[in-house]
């Protein structure tokens, strides 16, 4: 019992002790930022290690923490990401004066999610849920004299806590139909009465919020714009990650018998958000909102994905998200560098971008082209893997909906490529000198946008790993 | 003495989360905002214990939900507040419709 403790609760206990450890040196004396930011590093990087050992399927807590290999592996897709994150926050963070808090935050959340996505629990689920969202919310304040910063926070918090207890209505009569909270108990008794349907729409509301689908989007582009560049990365995709793993979770194993009521939903929230966030995403001028509404129109193609409830569904969720990561984390790599070095955000600010910093250039088009789905890089492949799993139930029209936004989001894409490479600027940003340990970030998405994208093997793992309907 | 059936326990669980919605939606003041998501709160832990009571007395998984569920809404509040202070510090005011300067 004991051994399975350590060995099924690995990462979190890793992470738990690194946040005791960031505690005690805060209480100590002073230290320089590099070293502390060099130990989290370091720590992220061992917990990322912990992930490829021992993958043992096995509950713990009478199965309100369960875990396998498909978990372990999410898991590491979001230490992944946070450890990018991480690295790429290094020039905004050099000469901050609490790199410690910002980190105790940022970490703390990410144990939320961990526990969230291994949870096999409601009531689990959701102090998972409130673990990774509360910190959130205090971090995207961590401008605290920016207006913008404040406000953002004030808007993230209001809306997560109104999606929150929508949720928890849902949660409420879920528990007043069925008697458990326990998730293998409950599938078998979801029967689709009217009090069900209606608790699973609340409860899908809830999420919705959380991964910005179109009616409960209009938080998104707000607090991203107001947010530390670090935190819009952490909010943009580690967060939606996790959440969407856990949303795939228990869709698939919980309410799977009332699949044909959801798969309906799913497509009409798919459609829409993805136009809307392609309609919203051609007129943005500012960087971080433009990353917002294109996250949105992400999303959008991942409920088309996910609509299939197939092991082909899961697994393209799976791959999709992990070239995202790659992707977003590039693209906003590029943003924080130049943001932190010299304040500017606005696309139009990168008008002649190519001239003075070629390979920041070339590594944003990379991302860019990722993101739109040209065919060498990876993002062209988890874009067809979403399409042809949800092809997979012979309901063509939204694919072929999908396909068509996929065209306009071209445009908006391109577009900062063709203000980088051709348009003319009489001030452009200066020559930037990148930290070392950024380069590094940015070289780490770029080859895994490539890789990921040629070597089919990634891909027939993630497939070997996921679950079905 | 006669008991309360249960139908009109969740009709003021639903009355009072829909106060709350109402609440959230037409204030202005930040802390009344607060005070409106308590609220929708508090009308999930009145379902959580009714339902518990009436349906499924052996066990106390609902009880159980209600405790936590509490004790959340007070670290949120905690947060909450602190984000209001900074924000009252920047905009002089706590009223949302002073902070709108990011918009579409």
């Amino acid at each position: 019992m004991i051994e399975n403790l350590f060995i099924h609760l690995r990462q979190e206990l890793a992470l738990t002790l690194l946040i005791f450890l960031l505690l005690f040196i805060k209480l100590g004396k002073d230290r320089s930022n590099e070293s502390i930011m060099n130990l989290i590093n370091f720590g992220l990087l061992l917990n990322l290690g912990l992930g490829f050992c021992c993958h043992e399927a096995g509950d713990l807590f009478n199965g309100m923490f369960t875990t396998n290999t498909l978990i372990v592996f999410e898991k590491d897709l979001l230490n992944l990401g946070i450890l990018i994150i991480s690295m790429q926050s290094y020039a905004w963070l050099k000469n901050h004066k609490q790199v410690i808090e910002f980190y105790l935050l940022l970490l703390t959340s990410l144990l939320g999610m961990f526990f969230m996505i291994s949870s096999g629990n409601l009531l689990m689920f959701y102090l998972g849920l409130e673990m990774s969202t509360i910190p959130l919310a205090a971090a995207a304040n961590f401008d605290l004299t920016k207006r913008k910063s404040s406000e953002a926070a004030m808007k993230l918090i209001l809306s997560s806590a109104f999606s929150s207890s929508i949720l928890l209505l849902g949660i409420s009569f879920l528990y007043g139909s069925s008697g458990t909270l326990t998730f293998s108990i409950l599938s078998a008794h979801i029967n689709g009465n009217p009090l069900q349907l209606f608790a699973f729409i609340l409860f899908f509301s809830g999420f919705a919020f959380k991964i910005s689908a179109v009616p409960f989007h209009l938080w998104t582009a707000d607090v991203y714009e107001g947010s530390p560049v670090a935190v819009t990365s952490f909010l943009s995709v580690i967060s939606k990650g996790a959440v969407l793993f856990t949303l795939v979770n228990l869709l698939y194993k919980v309410f799977t018998p009332i699949a044909n009521t959801w798969y309906l939903l799913l497509v009409i929230l798919a459609a829409a958000t993805i136009l809307i966030g392609n309609l919203f995403a051609l007129r943005q001028d500012n960087f971080k909102r433009f990353l917002a509404f294109s996250s949105i129109a992400q999303v959008g193609f991942i409920l088309v994905g996910i609509s299939a409830s197939s092991q082909a569904g899961a697994a393209s969720l799976l791959y999709f998200i992990l070239i995202y990561i790659f992707s977003n984390l590039a693209a906003f790599g590029v943003v924080s560098t130049v943001s932190a070095l010299t304040g500017k955000e606005n696309i139009s600010d990168f008008k002649g971008f190519y001239k003075t910093n070629p390979i920041l250039s070339w590594v944003l088009t990379i991302a860019l082209f990722s993101l739109a789905g040209v065919p060498p890089t990876a993002g062209f492949f988890g874009k067809l893997f979403l399409m042809m799993a949800g092809a997979a139930k012979g309901n063509y029209g939204i694919i072929i909906f999908a396909a068509l936004n996929m065209v306009i989001s071209f445009y908006y894409y391109l577009r900062i490529v063709k203000a980088m490479f051709m348009d003319e600027n009489e001030s452009p940003i200066q020559q930037l000198a990148i930290p070392a340990i950024s380069k590094l970030a940015m070289f780490i998405c770029v080859a895994g946008i490539i890789v990921t994208g040629i070597a089919s093997v990634v891909y027939d793992y993630i497939y070997s790993i996921s679950i079905g309907l | 003495m006669q008991e309360i059936p249960l139908t009109q326990i969740l009709f003021v669980s639903t009355a009072l989360f829909f106060i709350g919605m109402y609440g959230l939606f037409t204030r202005r003041n930040l802390i009344t905002l607060l005070m409106s998501i308590e609220l929708m709160l508090n009308s999930v832990n009145i379902n959580f214990v009714a339902f518990n009571k009436y349906l499924f007395p052996d066990n106390l998984d609902g009880l159980f939900f209600t405790l936590f569920i509490i004790t959340i809404a007070a670290a949120e509040a905690a947060v909450a507040i602190a984000i209001i202070i900074n924000l009252y510090r920047s905009h002089n005011s706590i009223d949302v419709d002073d902070a709108t300067e990011m918009k579409y």
